[in-house]
């Protein structure tokens, strides 16, 4: 609740302190220190202390899954801000509104991973990507900024509809005329029709939001035109925000009759694996390769709703944490580049040891090379789907799709190390030793949590 | 009346709204076809609220509300969209003067 309420409340701080900051730098610093507020009263709450104690009628529901995955996204928001809060400041001149906006977002992204009523699904959901359409819109004068922007709005608003309907469907057909989804278990008989047809409706549209395969073709333009700062934030903290209500809608509500709509989800997620590697491995732009990884990421997250059982909620957590912060890492570094293709990157490893080395890093986590905590978050991932017992051949196939994937991220890597900088390039970037410092942080994160999944994993038992 | 009329009538409207906006190539329209599909929601639920008030009520009589409040938040939501929507396509006529989607294929490579 606490991380709900402060967000909300600092959102609208920063909001007016854009009247009273003066200089453009500051916005960062009361940003920062807002986060450091909300993370520890999330932390707090946590572990038992409520600051907050307010009586939602059971459409909210505060459990460690959700509050565990809070303390996850506000800490990578956290690490986003460290990294990137030179460059928020440079994509235009509304600089706290930036930031205001993005606290909107981690409000949403609070409730959608604590939700307990379709109502609060659909708020959440909404609160988490109206913000995200001005977001990506953020750099006015650019055309491919607007147009993202546009082709966002539209998209989300029409899954918006969709995931409506459904919702309104669920209602029709559940006996007791409740939005509440821990009282939608409707055992194993066959469905009825209302039913049947809001989960389907449902399906479709968290794939929207969560760019799973049928559904994905607005990510890469979208990725690829907002301002690269903003990419980073969309494609990693809120994606997995998507992921963790898509599991908790389906776990608490149709979790028994899984059988009755795996095979949507078995297709959905071969779908979204094959497509996302295949697809990415033709890139020349690492911006774009970035969105395709995401999409052939989100697959990989989809196995935690073919499996749905306590290794894949472990795993999920995982998953977002190793994701996020690898993804964040590499985006920190794209957008210092001058030259967002792969041949930009020709010689990095001479001339900034440091980043090409955290970099590689970052890749090697996203790639799934033990000892970094991709792997293990893979490894949770297969071992989830091993433990459903259905359909084998999905979890080779996303072995396969795995080593699909090391193609296109070690081309970057090759590019970094063998390859001599080419002519009239040039990485002349600003490089401050403290993000250096930050990088070699979050690549230390990484690399502790491949050695010891545990320090993530063992909290949602506490 | 039975509760499969009002059915056919909002899925009837929802399904008008989706071809529209997959068809249409004014922003404008397909955003105006987009609310048409939040209000045949609307309708629905309104509906739905009426068809469980005979068969709940008696039970538990504030769960069958349930739904006429959800339409409220569903309103509050479509307004907040609007506000920004419009913006955007504002923001883009200013930038193009179109606001023909058919425009929106620069990052198509």
């Amino acid at each position: 609740m606490s991380a709900i309420i402060l967000s909300a409340v600092w959102g609208v701080i920063m909001m007016f302190g854009g009247v009273f900051f003066k200089k453009a730098s500051v916005p960062k610093y009361w940003a920062i220190a807002g986060l450091i507020i909300i993370l520890t009263a999330n932390i707090l709450e946590f572990t038992g202390v409520k600051i907050f104690d307010i009586y939602s009628e059971n459409m909210l529901r505060f459990d460690n899954f959700g509050l565990h995955f809070n303390t996850v996204a506000l800490f990578c928001t956290l690490i986003y801000f460290l990294l990137n809060g030179r460059d928020i400041e440079k994509v235009g001149n509304h600089v706290s509104e930036y930031f205001a906006l993005i606290f909107f977002v981690l409000c949403g992204v609070a409730i959608s991973s604590s939700f307990n009523s379709l109502l609060m699904l659909f708020l959440g959901i909404e609160i988490m990507s109206i913000p995200l359409y001005i977001l990506t819109g953020s750099d006015k004068l650019n055309l491919k900024s607007n147009e993202a922007s546009l082709k966002y709005f539209l998209m989300g608003a029409f899954s918006t509809g969709i995931m409506l309907m459904g919702i309104a469907f669920l209602y029709g057909g559940n006996a007791l005329g409740s939005f509440n989804i821990d009282m939608m278990q409707l055992g194993q008989g066959a469905l009825p029709d209302m039913i049947a047809v809001g989960i389907v409706l449902l399906v479709v549209a968290m794939s929207f939001k969560v760019s799973a395969a049928p559904f994905h073709f607005w990510t890469p333009d979208v990725y690829d035109g907002a301002p690269t700062v903003f990419t980073s934030f969309m494609a990693t903290i809120v994606k997995v925000a998507g992921f963790i209500a898509f599991i908790r809608l389906f776990q608490s509500s149709f979790g028994t009759m899984q059988s009755q709509w795996q095979t949507l989800i078995v297709i959905i997620t071969a779908a979204t694996l094959l497509i996302g590697n295949l697809t990415a491995v033709f890139q020349q732009s690492v911006k774009r390769m970035l969105a395709y990884s995401s999409i052939a990421q989100a697959g990989f997250m989809l196995l935690a709703l073919f499996a749905l059982n306590d290794t894949a909620k472990e795993g999920l957590i995982l998953y977002s944490v190793a994701y996020s912060l690898a993804s964040i890492g590499l985006f920190a570094i794209l957008v210092r580049m001058n030259d967002y293709t792969i041949e930009g990157f020709n010689g990095l490893g001479k001339t900034h040891p440091v980043l090409a080395f955290t970099a590689t890093i970052f890749l090697l986590s996203l790639t799934g090379i033990p000892l970094t905590a991709g792997f293990n978050a893979k490894f949770y991932m297969l071992l989830a789907a091993l433990q459903n017992g259905h359909q084998f051949w999905l979890v080779i196939l996303a072995v396969i799709c795995a080593a699909i994937s090391a193609y296109y991220y070690f081309k970057v890597i090759q590019a970094m190390y063998f390859k001599e900088p080419s002519e009239g390039a040039s990485h002349q970037m600003d490089v401050p030793p403290p993000f250096k410092w930050l990088l070699i942080f979050t690549a230390a994160i990484i690399l502790l949590l491949g050695v010891m999944p545990g320090l993530v994993v063992d909290w949602l038992y506490y | 009346m039975e509760i499969k009329w009002y059915i056919f009538l909002s899925a009837a409207l929802f399904c008008i709204g989706i071809i529209g906006a997959l068809t249409r190539r004014n922003a404008i329209i397909v955003f105006m076809c987009i609310e048409l599909m939040l209000n045949s929601v609307n309708l629905l639920l309104v509906a739905f609220s009426k068809m469980h008030m005979s068969g709940i009520a008696a039970k538990a009589p504030a769960l069958a509300t349930d739904a006429q409040l959800f339409v409220f938040f569903i309103m509050v939501v479509a307004a907040a969209e609007v506000s920004v929507g419009l913006a955007i396509i504002v923001m883009m006529y200013r930038n193009t003067h179109s606001v023909d989607i058919n425009f929106l294929n620069r990052l198509k490579n």
